[in-house]
């Protein structure tokens, strides 16, 4: 099993390169070749969890099973559409002067460390290393965020910076609170080792842990975007370059929610004897309902293209927590589901959308118009994904989400109410902008741009066939995790 | 348990513990930008001596290397690399007034009590001196958050961001006598990396708004323009 490892040394390997050569013509060519490097160990590693189930190293420092294997395949895949959307997209903002070459360097760089990171927080067995890789997210991407050093973008680095900065401090304080709770039962480095508090969960202290769990929620939430610490999210989505708008949203987000299901599944072994068991699974249930049904409303009164649909992951990320804390087979499977397919399209989304703000100079909702006779594959990528993420029928979000409402009818019924009232204002709040932005009469000044529509469309392809039928391997794939999570099968 | 029949060493971990939040009350109230960075190099201080001192009671040879970390980080280079920044933006006199200082004590008071309130159930399972170590480290966090927040200058800010680190620090080191040496090693280089970039976005902020006064950040909101 040294898959694991190739996957977190070639980006490693990226970072020292392309900080010296960031700056060259071919250095968007190498991001992208490192990238489908990473795709390939991956997916090694997937099919060999696969087909040996669950693996942790002699040391108890890496731990792969079918959550968080599922969760690097598609780092990695999504990572790799994005480098390629990106090698272009900054070769011409290097074009009109909005870069310099240093800057380039860069951002390469920080590219690259950014996805080592996260590949970090994912793989790692060991809670307090997976605290330094999230914060880690944080450093690497800040630089990122300011890199057009407007006013603007300081501001957006800033509060990106201090918020996320302030949240992951009481995720610390979260995780020695549960080393303390640990180092009752167990000495060092395996105190702090997820596989090992896991199966001896019914041994920790449930006080001690249902405090460190609040913590843990609110520090890593914070990065999930939930209301009400989520004022960096749209801020560093608008003001950053669109590639990394991609990959906050369509990756980072994911990875703080892998933290948080992670750290329920301790809280819920450690409370299971105690008069609280669900404590963990309503406070998440609390923090996503309200992401979510704040989100869908101020979705109503944005007037930049990426804050809308930066609100839209909030909105989604919230209904993700809810799913996960609802607990269940079903929710979780169509959480796990709502993960994928979420990612793929708002990733794509953001693409389209650079395209889009680069064609119209601006990123000004009122200033975009009539995409679809000026360029129809950027008109025709924007109103799929929009239908996409909307939960328009044959896609993908529209199965998950199908199934979370399902599972609330199940377990909460009258919480249906409020989720398909936030579904409903929800769409309502995209159309409304997109609509004129797609079909309005085009302005007669904009800049054509070179655009490359093949990683977009693929992804829809993908979000589309995951909607019609998902594939065996896949349903498969995303029962074990919910075997892993919930303790029973989804099918 | 009570407090007087403790070893001398654990009653000293505990004073020292409640003089850094006593420390972190002066930071809240000190309008001077300069003495507050001063006070914040103390408090790190005291941080590194509880953490020598757990080091010695229990004969574990990975803190000291933790406590010189500290030392170095919370004692020379943040406090020196702020200062430096004062000196370099000429904010030698610039005050940073609290808007409601009375406000400000009785909501310090509240948070201390309410630590101590939330802590109280871990209390019941474990020794007198884990309960109150918990209950101030958890108050010097949320005192650096309220610093944080209250603040309007980036380096008090800052300060404020540092303050819930050393609380942080505080009670991986009391409660706990230490993270492991890897993860512990893992915290000090994210916090080295949080203090350079700060630096870098001194000078941004100063090139794009020439002044280090985060009140003027308001450009990007929700309300109709």
């Amino acid at each position: 099993m040294h898959t694991l490892y190739i996957i977190l040394v070639i980006p490693v390997a990226a970072i020292g390169l392309l900080a010296v050569y960031g700056h060259r013509r071919w250095a968007g060519g190498l991001n992208v070749l490192f990238c489908a490097a990473g795709l390939v160990a991956a997916v090694l590693t997937a099919t060999t969890v696969m087909e040996h189930g669950a693996w942790t190293s002699p040391n108890e420092f890496w731990h792969v099973d079918a959550f968080n294997v599922y969760l690097l395949v598609l780092t990695c895949f999504v990572s790799l559409t994005t480098a390629i959307f990106s090698g272009p997209y900054m070769a011409h903002e290097q074009e009109i002067g909005r870069v310099t070459p240093r800057r380039m360097r860069l951002y390469h760089g920080s590219f690259q460390g950014f996805l080592f990171t996260m590949l970090l927080a994912l793989s790692t067995n060991n809670l307090g290393v997976l605290w330094v890789a999230m914060e880690g997210a944080t450093l690497s991407s800040v630089l990122l965020v300011s890199l057009y050093r407007t006013p603007e973008a300081i501001e957006a680095a800033w509060k990106y910076f201090i918020l996320c900065g302030v949240g992951i401090a009481q995720a610390l304080f979260g995780t020695i609170l549960l080393y303390f709770a640990a180092s009752a039962i167990v000495e060092g480095n395996q105190a702090l080792s997820w596989s090992y508090l896991y199966a001896h969960a019914d041994g920790l202290n449930p006080v001690a842990v249902s405090i460190a769990f609040v913590f843990l929620l609110v520090g890593y939430g914070t990065k999930v975007g939930l209301v009400p610490l989520h004022n960096w999210l749209p801020d560093a989505h608008s003001e950053g370059p669109t590639p990394m708008s991609a990959v906050l949203s369509g990756l980072l987000l994911n990875v703080a929610l892998y933290a948080v299901v992670r750290m329920k599944m301790l809280t819920d072994g450690a409370l299971a004897d105690d008069g609280h068991a669900a404590m963990a699974g309503q406070l998440m249930m609390g923090f996503g309902l309200l992401s979510f049904v704040v989100a869908s409303l101020f979705l109503h009164r944005q007037r930049d293209i990426k804050r809308l649909f930066s609100y839209s992951s909030i909105e989604h990320m919230g209904l993700m927590t809810f799913g996960f804390g609802l607990g269940g087979p079903l929710a979780t499977f169509g959480a796990l589901l709502h993960m994928t397919v979420h990612s793929l399209t708002k990733s794509a989304i953001f693409v389209t959308v650079g395209h889009a703000s680069q064609i119209a100079g601006t990123q000004r909702l009122d200033k975009i118009r009539g995409l679809l006779d000026i360029h129809p594959g950027v008109g025709w990528g924007l109103l799929i994904g929009t239908a996409a993420i909307a939960g328009f029928p044959p896609f993908g979000i529209f199965t998950s989400e199908f199934l979370l409402l399902s599972a609330t009818m199940q377990h909460a019924p009258w919480l249906t109410l409020p989720l398909l009232v936030g579904l409903v204002v929800a769409f309502a709040g995209l159309f409304r902008a997109i609509q004129p932005v797609i079909f309005g009469t085009p302005p007669e000044q904009f800049h054509p741009v070179k655009v490359n529509m093949w990683p977009v469309m693929i992804h829809y392809a993908l979000v589309l066939w995951l909607g019609l039928a998902i594939p065996t391997v896949l349903a498969h794939w995303f029962d074990q995790a919910t075997w892993l999570i919930t303790g029973s099968h989804m099918l | 348990m009570l407090f007087e029949q403790l070893p001398v060493l654990q009653q000293s971990i505990l004073a020292l513990a409640a003089m850094a939040v006593l420390l972190s009350l002066g930071m809240l109230m000190h309008p001077h930008i300069r003495t507050v960075i001063k006070l914040f190099a103390l408090q790190g201080a005291f941080v590194t001596a509880v953490t020598a001192a757990v080091a010695y009671d229990l004969q574990h040879h990975h803190l000291y290397i933790s406590a010189l970390l500290t030392l170095a980080l919370k004692v020379i280079f943040i406090p020196w690399l702020l200062l430096r920044m004062v000196d370099r933006f000429g904010l030698h006199h610039e005050l940073d007034p609290i808007r409601h200082p009375a406000l400000m004590i009785l909501a310090s008071g509240v948070l201390i009590v309410f630590c101590y309130h939330v802590t109280l159930p871990i209390a019941q399972s474990s020794r007198l001196m884990t309960h109150n170590l918990i209950g101030l480290c958890m108050a010097i966090v949320m005192m650096g958050m309220l610093l944080l927040i209250s603040r309007h200058k980036a380096i008090t800010q800052v300060v404020g961001f540092m303050c819930m680190e050393n609380g942080l620090f505080f009670a991986a080191v009391s409660i706990t006598s230490g993270m492991p040496l890897m993860v512990e090693l893992g915290i000090a280089f994210d916090v080295l990396i949080a203090a350079i970039i700060f630096g870098v976005f001194f000078l941004h902020l100063d090139e794009s708004l020439e002044s280090l006064d985060i009140g003027k950040l308001s450009r990007l909101s929700e309300r109709e323009e």
